[in-house]
């Protein structure tokens, strides 16, 4: 039961990373991204991750995948020039993405480590819950989670100055 | 399931993703890559979170998620601001930061 979820997850999440790069309409590859979003959720719900799924859901397939549809269709459909400033680029990308791949590949299966090559240890009723998830970012990793939350202000705060519209005055001057 | 077969999945997935941003030329596509990087690395993060049997891990893909959001957010505003100019939206032309 497990392998038919994972590789039907597994499915889902490439086939709409796949879909990402080849779709040649943005407004397409966004679609193609909440797709691979909501099956790597339910990866994550696999992994034990209950918190981070819903969080995934929510806040990825939710919040930020409006943020792209509203500009992809602000921007509209951007063509891209068939002409390449490096001859061969079409076909040496994706070759040096499979070079990647075999590499980290190798890297994964030669690492000799015994704890992935088992299920995993077994683990208590709450592990991923969102009260083990917030106990630990509120007492050990509280630094982090300020930091976190620093961030975010500083991004909304550049957000605002770069996508705001020039005043009148600015723009006569 | 093997913990391995979900770490060869996510280097699939961001082999995929760098693929992309080699391969694409107009930055909302290449945004759209740099997630599938961070959701890849986002992967690993629970598979050996699940490995280990500790939930720290999953902090830390918490904090990836909100890098990420900020990151869209500030990148997602550049582009705004570059149509807005009738700057080209190619990044073989985006070359320098000067308006």
């Amino acid at each position: 039961m497990k392998e038919v979820a994972f590789f039907a997850g597994a499915i889902g999440a490439l086939g709409g990373a796949i879909a990402v790069i080849g779709l040649r309409n943005p407004f397409y590859s966004v679609l193609a991204l909440i797709i691979h979003l909501i099956s790597l959720a339910g990866l994550f719900l696999l992994l034990q991750g209950e918190f981070l799924a819903a969080a995934q859901i929510v806040v990825y397939a939710g919040a930020v995948m409006v943020l792209y549809v509203f500009v992809a269709a602000y921007v509209g459909n951007v063509d891209e020039p068939l002409w390449e400033p490096i001859p061969g680029q079409r076909f040496i990308a994706p070759l040096l993405g499979i070079a990647l791949f075999v590499e980290l590949g190798i890297a994964i299966v030669g690492s000799g480590l015994k704890s992935i090559e088992s299920e995993g240890p077994t683990v208590e009723l709450g592990f991923g819950s969102p009260e083990a998830i917030g106990t630990l970012l509120l007492e050990r990793f509280l630094i982090a989670f300020e930091a976190a939350s620093l961030l975010l202000l500083v991004a909304a705060v550049g957000a605002v100055v770069l996508a705001a519209r020039k005043r009148p005055s600015e723009e006569a001057g | 399931m093997d913990i391995t077969w979900y770490l060869v999945l996510s280097a699939l997935i961001f082999a995929v993703g760098v693929t992309g941003v080699l391969l694409r030329r107009s930055p909302l596509v290449i945004l759209l890559c740099l997630e599938l990087m961070l959701n890849a690395g986002n992967l690993a993060l629970l598979a050996f979170s699940r490995s280990l049997g500790n939930e720290e891990g999953q902090v830390f893909a918490l904090v990836v998620m909100v890098v990420a959001a900020c990151e869209v957010v500030v990148g997602l505003g550049l582009i705004v601001a570059a149509y807005r100019r009738r700057i080209p939206l190619n990044v073989d032309e985006l070359r320098s930061l000067r308006g």
